[in-house]
């Protein structure tokens, strides 16, 4: 009885805010068009760096690395600073380097690379690509937030 | 025409990224990025499978751009992966930052090899 008492009053408050039923609709236009204008982008970007099945894809090596680069600017600027409009973050993080980054294309291309009977490169590929796009996101993070503290100290 | 297939591929995976990690965020409340890696596996299984199909079945260029360039590559995200390992990390979550790196990595060539394997033994024979 008493452990039903303690039960009743120990009743967890909702973890997470409430949630619209529905998706919300303008977040979900902003990802779809971001989402949209990054996949073109990678798309236009591997037309200018074509790479044949089997080599190193440094196309997708650079997409993804600059992708995390531009990632980490992006969400100090949203996290630490500036009050952007809300959805900024939608259009800009989760469609338009979202949809520009890319693991399974990564995926592919590591597995290409065993085919063609060099899976010394593709674990290279796996290994330079993990580490550079963590790397990245650490410069673009600390990059930005020195940036911006310059900007404040010369005001 | 190919862009636009892209285009209209990447606002479709995109979406579906957003809303299932909304979902799966929604239900756990946790700081692992479960959405993210679910999303990362599943992306790159059906890859997998256009790639196998295409090495041994029909090849059909405007599935391929709207399904594996556009759909796929915008279903699966590097950036969102990357900043939720460094944040983990600088949070102090050591463990969790190199389990998530592990997991991705581990799940994306896997289901890539599993869709791979699956399509070629569909159409292969």
């Amino acid at each position: 009885m008493s452990s039903d008492a303690a039960s009743t009053e120990a009743v967890p408050e909702a973890p997470v805010a409430p949630r619209h039923r529905g998706p919300p609709w303008d977040v979900l236009s902003a990802v779809a068009v971001g989402g949209a204008l990054g996949a073109v982008l990678r798309y236009g970007f591997s037309l200018l760096w074509p790479h044949q099945p089997g080599t190193f894809p440094w196309a997708v090596l650079s997409i993804n690395v600059v992708g995390c680069l531009l990632m980490g600017a992006l969400m100090c600027l949203i996290t630490e600073t500036v009050t952007t409009h809300r959805l900024v973050r939608p259009f800009l993080g989760v469609g338009m380097l979202g949809g520009f980054t890319t693991l399974s294309t990564h995926v592919l291309g590591t597995m290409n690379l065993v085919a063609a009977g060099h899976p010394g490169t593709a674990v290279v590929y796996v290994l330079v690509t993990v580490f550079g796009a963590l790397l990245a996101v650490l410069a673009g993070v600390r990059g930005t937030r020195l940036l911006l503290r310059r900007k404040g100290d010369a005001r | 025409m190919t862009a636009l297939l892209v285009a209209v591929g990447g606002a479709v995976g995109a979406c579906l990224r957003y809303l299932v990690d909304r979902h799966v965020q929604g239900r756990h409340g946790s700081s692992f990025p479960w959405g993210t890696l679910l999303v990362n596996a599943v992306g790159s299984l059906i890859l997998g499978v256009f790639a196998g199909m295409a090495l041994s079945g029909p090849s059909i260029p405007v599935l391929h751009s709207l399904f594996g360039v556009g759909l796929c590559g915008a279903l699966t995200t590097y950036s969102t992966f990357g900043y939720d390992t460094v944040r983990l990390f600088l949070d102090g979550a050591r463990l969790r930052a190199a389990a998530n790196v592990a997991a991705t990595i581990c799940a994306g060539l896997t289901c890539g090899a599993l869709g791979v394997l699956g399509a070629t033994a569909l159409w292969g024979s």
